[in-house]
């Protein structure tokens, strides 16, 4: 398969996490280059994308319908990276802990999810918005 | 969220007939269960078998019955979780505070 490059402006609201999530499932399925198990690649990617657009639509934009998130998913040869931009405050993911969030803790298991299948994970901050860039090896 | 409720003589069954349960549909979940639980009802089974994605804020809902079943001295019980549904438990470490069953025949069964 060629390099896939996708680019959406998706709404500031949670009933648009299907469609995103299953736009990278489809993208997973077809990823033949895949050595791993591509169903469950496919299932990861869904999760991951609803996961960081959840974030965006409910925590950095405050649930403003008048806002738009925008995402992008870009596929070579090697690597599959999603990134998830935003107009928040942002946040510090370093100071995020890498373990499971407490069993009582109904929140916050979000990104630790991302953290756990995705290859490398990162959240750049800056002036005109920031965006978290998630990307999984293929080879 | 479509839910749907059927009374067993050990458990209230609650039928999640969504196939996702993720951050736009949770709360309604979750004020489901309130509501159940308010109304009387301690021993929640909840049904995931048609559910095939669950993210963080469907893990969330569930935990927030849970604890909230605790506090009404009651239970919250999980039954048929597909594969990827039990890996985000298993990932969450989440399976270890749920009481879960394969199925909701096995949950009655045992219960009987």
């Amino acid at each position: 398969m060629s390099d896939i490059e996708v680019d959406i402006l998706v709404p500031n609201q949670t009933r648009y996490l299907s469609l995103i999530g299953s736009i990278g499932e489809a993208i997973g399925r077809e990823l033949d280059r895949y050595q791993g198990d591509r169903e469950a690649l496919a299932y990861h990617l869904n999760l991951v994308l609803t996961e960081a657009l959840a974030n965006a639509i409910r925590h950095a934009h405050c649930a403003d319908v008048h806002k738009t998130v925008r995402v992008e998913i870009h596929v070579d040869p090697d690597c599959l990276c999603i990134k998830v931009h935003d107009q928040g405050q942002g946040f510090d993911l370093k100071a995020l802990p890498e373990m499971p969030p407490d069993p009582c803790f109904e929140h916050g298991r979000g990104l630790f999810l991302i953290r756990c299948l995705m290859d490398e994970v990162e959240y750049q901050r800056g002036v005109d918005g920031n965006v978290l860039v998630m990307k999984k090896r293929l080879g | 969220m479509q839910v749907e409720i059927e009374k067993h003589p050990e458990w209230m069954i609650v039928r999640l007939g969504e196939p996702r349960v993720d951050a736009h549909n949770s709360d309604a979940l979750k004020e489901r269960f309130q509501k159940l639980l308010e109304s009387g009802e301690k021993r929640l089974l909840v049904d995931l078998s048609q559910v095939r994605f669950i993210d963080s804020s469907g893990l969330g809902a569930l935990l927030s019955g849970y604890k909230n079943a605790n506090l009404h001295q009651g239970t919250l019980a999980l039954a048929g979780l597909q594969p990827r549904v039990k890996e985000m438990f298993e990932l969450t470490r989440l399976n270890r505070v749920f009481e879960v069953y394969s199925s909701v025949d096995e949950a009655i069964g045992k219960q009987s």
